[in-house]
């Protein structure tokens, strides 16, 4: 059954086309893997689908419903969830309560929002900062507790803007782990992501977006075969033959939308 | 700010507490008369705690909403002038009406925030400071409109004053200063201890994520809107027996609680309460070391300094 299913969604900014008549569908316990350059879209595609952002055209199907129009906070409260790159949060609430904050959203009562977080701190791994404020938390943290905010609301669809960057080759394992495990538990995943070994390892399809449009569609392999993507993305198809980050050789051109830093051109995941 | 190493809350706190007990030393050098000082503490507490109270909704506003609310003392007249319509007309207890005021601030507050001030979330202060001044002109004229500038006040019939250490309290004052309280704690329950109150949380420390986990944040400005200009309404009802009510009674309140604000830290529901005292004592303390001066000089000279000297209040700027 297809859950996520996106038609004609274009978007302009001053006139500049950030999306140009994007459609793809997501079956339902698929993980969908995005890439593309930098500046190809991938962020504005998010925020049309999640809510941030109204499309020019188009059309956002979610469970059967047309939730083009719907606000961010209703799309989440379906189970259309999204976390950010950078993020977003509460700071000077304690982690537990950053996470009850979300679980309150499907609890019946506050005090079935307050035991909910636990479990899903375990899964992250940040049950040791329980009761920490959120500021005091580092970079690579922040990043499981965005992770564990939208897990407590019990998503249907998790849209995952890189989940990896800002952490390092040996913590990227364990995450990568747990997004298979929400897959095996029904969660259909779709993420932007720089790491090019993890989008090939996790993806069931892979789509990719350049200059707004979609050009290319299909399994990892398919999608790494085609002359267009290698062109438009990896410029070194070396990169993509070796199964490494893919962008050896080519930051200067791709670029990372934000944080260079963190990829690392030894690191399989 | 980043030459002095950052005081913790407990050193603050015995700053503020010395300033305190200096100035108390002062008032009474100055005025030879212990019972001079301790009215004029007595008063400045019992006025503070009410001060407390609407700086607490105007805070609460700042600090979810980002917007600073000059509608917020006019608002407060509103809930003065519904005590005296239901206390001298319909004969009610002024403190019941308390019962009528404050939901009724609170839906106005509502009505405000979705009808108006929502559609100018977003955009810049200014438009935001002119639209909420212009609320507050265009209140304190209809209440002109409507009540004439004659003053009125509102009569308790049991009022009696009360002695301690010498000083004398009325019971409207005492009544109004723990009712003040009582709501303020109640407020912070609200926010501390509910689904609600998380939320409106969540929304100050971060909107996006809000969205993002569910929570409506619009709905959550109209809601705290509402909570805080019902805070205006029960402080409006609290002072209604003691003060001189007119169209613009409220306006004084309101300049107080934005001192009061900055001193407690902007956004923070806590520093308001404990800031509403303070000044409280600032005015009435201020009164008696310059005798010729309006009290109100105290106030601002203390603006003034925490201004240049802490310009994130006493207690930093959180919710």
């Amino acid at each position: 059954m297809t859950l996520l299913s996106v038609r004609g969604l274009s978007k302009s900014f001053r006139g500049v086309r950030a999306l140009h008549d994007v459609s793809f569908d997501v079956a339902d316990g698929r993980i969908l893997g995005i890439i593309g350059p930098n500046g190809a879209g991938k962020t504005t595609l998010f925020a049309a689908v999640s809510g941030g952002v109204a499309a020019d055209a188009g059309t956002v199907r979610f469970a059967g419903q047309d939730v083009t129009r719907w606000p961010d906070h209703r799309r989440a409260r379906a189970g259309l969830v999204r976390t950010f790159q950078l993020m977003r949060p509460f700071g000077a609430m304690t982690v537990l309560d950053n996470v009850a904050v979300a679980a309150q959203v499907r609890a019946s009562s506050r005090a079935a929002a307050l035991a909910a977080p636990d479990a899903v701190l375990d899964r992250v791994g940040l049950a040791r900062y329980r009761d920490q404020r959120s500021t005091e938390l580092p970079a690579a943290e922040l990043k499981r507790l965005e992770l564990a905010r939208a897990l407590a609301l019990r998503p249907r669809l998790l849209l995952l803007d890189e989940v990896l960057a800002g952490l390092v080759p040996a913590e990227r394992g364990p995450v990568l782990d747990l997004l298979g495990t929400l897959r095996d538990e029904g969660i259909t995943l779709v993420f932007v992501e720089h790491v090019m070994a993890a989008v090939m390892r996790l993806s069931d399809e892979v789509l990719v977006l350049d200059q707004g449009q979609v050009i290319a569609a299909g399994t990892p392999a398919e999608v790494t075969g085609d002359p267009r993507v290698v062109e438009a993305y990896l410029g070194d198809e070396a990169a993509l033959a070796s199964g490494d980050d893919g962008d050896d050789g080519n930051d200067g051109n791709d670029g990372n939308d934000d944080d260079a830093d963190d990829e690392d051109p030894e690191t399989p995941c | 700010m980043t030459r002095r190493a950052p005081l913790s809350l407990a050193a603050r706190l015995a700053v503020a507490a010395a300033v305190v007990a200096v100035v108390l030393v002062l008032a009474y050098a100055r005025s030879g008369s212990g019972i001079v000082v301790s009215q004029a503490v007595l008063t400045g507490l019992l006025l503070g705690g009410v001060y407390g109270l609407v700086a607490m909704g105007l805070t609460l506003i700042f600090g979810v909403l980002d917007i600073v609310n000059f509608a917020h003392g006019a608002l407060m007249t509103v809930a003065m002038y519904g005590t005296v319509l239901l206390a001298s007309h319909a004969g009610l207890d002024p403190y019941l009406t308390l019962l009528v005021t404050a939901p009724a601030l609170f839906g106005i507050g509502m009505a405000l925030q979705s009808g108006l001030i929502n559609r100018t979330m977003g955009s810049s202060l200014a438009n935001q400071l002119l639209l909420t001044l212009g609320i507050g002109l265009l209140i304190e004229n209809v209440l002109l409109l409507s009540f004439g500038s004659e003053p009125r006040s509102v009569a308790v019939g049991y009022a009696a004053p009360l002695r301690a250490f010498g000083a004398v309290a009325d019971l409207t004052r005492v009544i109004a200063f723990l009712g003040a309280l009582g709501l303020a704690a109640l407020l912070y329950l609200l926010l501390q201890r509910t689904r609600v109150g998380t939320a409106i949380r969540a929304v100050a420390a971060n909107p996006d994520g809000a969205q993002l986990v569910g929570i409506d944040v619009r709905r959550m400005y109209v809601l705290t809107f509402a909570l805080g200009t019902a805070c205006a309404g029960a402080a409006g009802t609290l002072v209604a027996p003691f003060v001189t009510v007119e169209a613009t009674t409220g306006e004084l309140f309101n300049i107080i609680a934005f001192v009061v604000v900055v001193l407690g830290g902007m956004g923070n529901v806590v520093g308001a309460l404990v800031g509403g005292l303070l000044i409280g004592l600032t005015e009435q303390l201020g009164g008696v070391l310059l005798p010729e001066q309006s009290p109100l000089l105290a106030v601002f000279v203390v603006f003034v300094l925490v201004l240049f000297l802490r310009p994130q209040g006493l207690f930093g700027r959180s919710s």
